[in-house]
């Protein structure tokens, strides 16, 4: 596949995966694995100081995955750009996975803290890659902020439900200048594939490998479906029409009339 | 001296550095990273930090997350 670039950084894989809700940290090795991504996020917490857990870092092999920790539980700016500084503290690399959802029944991100936030960050050094609502205004202006990729929600966080944002991530995609990541929503390999033949340039997938009952298989098929959906957006698809085109010749066939 | 520890309030009975804080409650200080009082602490200045009685501090990690 031709490689992704972000922030004048190559990758082989279109494919980010999440870190979170897998049922132990094997699941999670042997489908970041199945996967062949080489981004991988995290979140940051509070350590459970009365019962201190494994910590998930030794799980996960930073010559092979770029870390990308994510802002997430932030409900305003300044609570994301406190984030984003603790992970920078804790030696990643100064990528940085925004989100800003306030909302915490849809989860859906603030475009105007996202927007603050992602300002805030570029001046600091950050390379930001910000979760966003499917709005081709909102990434103009993200854009002019300096971020390094777009990512357009498919559909609510965690819902397994495909890209319902089509037109609007159609749009983003014709007019951006950045990568697109489809992030959020996605919960099949083939909606995975259907993001990629629209022209994204990636995808981000969690939930739809974390909750089923072999997340090493789904990501072998998450990897297929990006490599499909990717070959078949070079390839060029062929046009759609409202009435049929025969495929067969219409002359010889074995009747007079 | 008493110090906000990650939101709940902990005695201790004699003097700290944030070194031998993290050393105390048992916590690796490269899979930690600590924030005084708002302000982040990188890891070459945990043994020169005096604790003060009133302090806050939040420990954090990384833990799985999409």
């Amino acid at each position: 596949m031709d490689k992704l670039i972000i922030a004048g950084r190559s990758f082989n894989s279109r494919l980010l995966v999440g870190t979170g809700k897998f049922a132990s940290n094997q699941a999670m090795v042997a489908a970041m694995e199945n996967s062949g991504s080489e981004i991988v996020t995290v979140a940051l917490r509070r350590v459970d100081i009365d019962n201190p857990a494994d910590s998930l870092l030794s799980h996960i092999d930073r010559n092979r995955y770029l870390l990308l920790p994510n802002t997430s539980g932030a409900r305003d700016a300044e609570e994301a750009v406190r984030l984003a500084r603790l992970a920078r503290a804790a030696g990643c690399e100064p990528w940085i996975k925004l989100e800003v959802t306030p909302d915490p029944y849809y989860l859906l991100p603030d475009p105007i803290e996202t927007l603050k936030a992602a300002e805030i960050l570029v001046k600091d050094g950050f390379i930001v890659l910000p979760y966003m609502p499917a709005d081709p205004v909102l990434a103009k202006h993200l854009e002019e902020a300096g971020v390094a990729t777009l990512m357009p929600l498919g559909a609510p966080i965690g819902t397994n439900r495909g890209v319902r944002t089509r037109d609007l991530i159609a749009i983003i995609i014709e007019q951006a200048t950045v990568p697109v990541v489809v992030d959020a929503g996605l919960g099949a390999p083939s909606h995975a594939a259907e993001a990629m033949e629209m022209g994204a340039d990636a995808v981000l997938v969690n939930t739809a490998l974390a909750d089923t009952p072999d997340p090493a298989a789904m990501a072998r098929a998450f990897c297929k479906g990006v490599e499909a959906g990717r070959e078949a957006y070079l390839a060029g698809l062929g046009p759609q029409r409202q009435k049929a085109e025969a495929s067969s010749p219409l002359t010889g066939f074995l009747r007079n009339n | 001296m008493d110090l906000c520890v990650n939101g709940q309030s902990r005695e201790f009975p004699q003097p700290l550095n944030v070194e031998q804080l993290l050393e105390q409650l048992e916590l690796k200080p490269e899979r930690v990273v600590v924030e005084l009082n708002r302000e982040i602490l990188t890891i070459d200045r945990h043994a020169d930090i005096q604790l003060q009685d009133g302090d806050t501090l939040e420990l954090i990690q990384f833990v799985g997350g999409g």
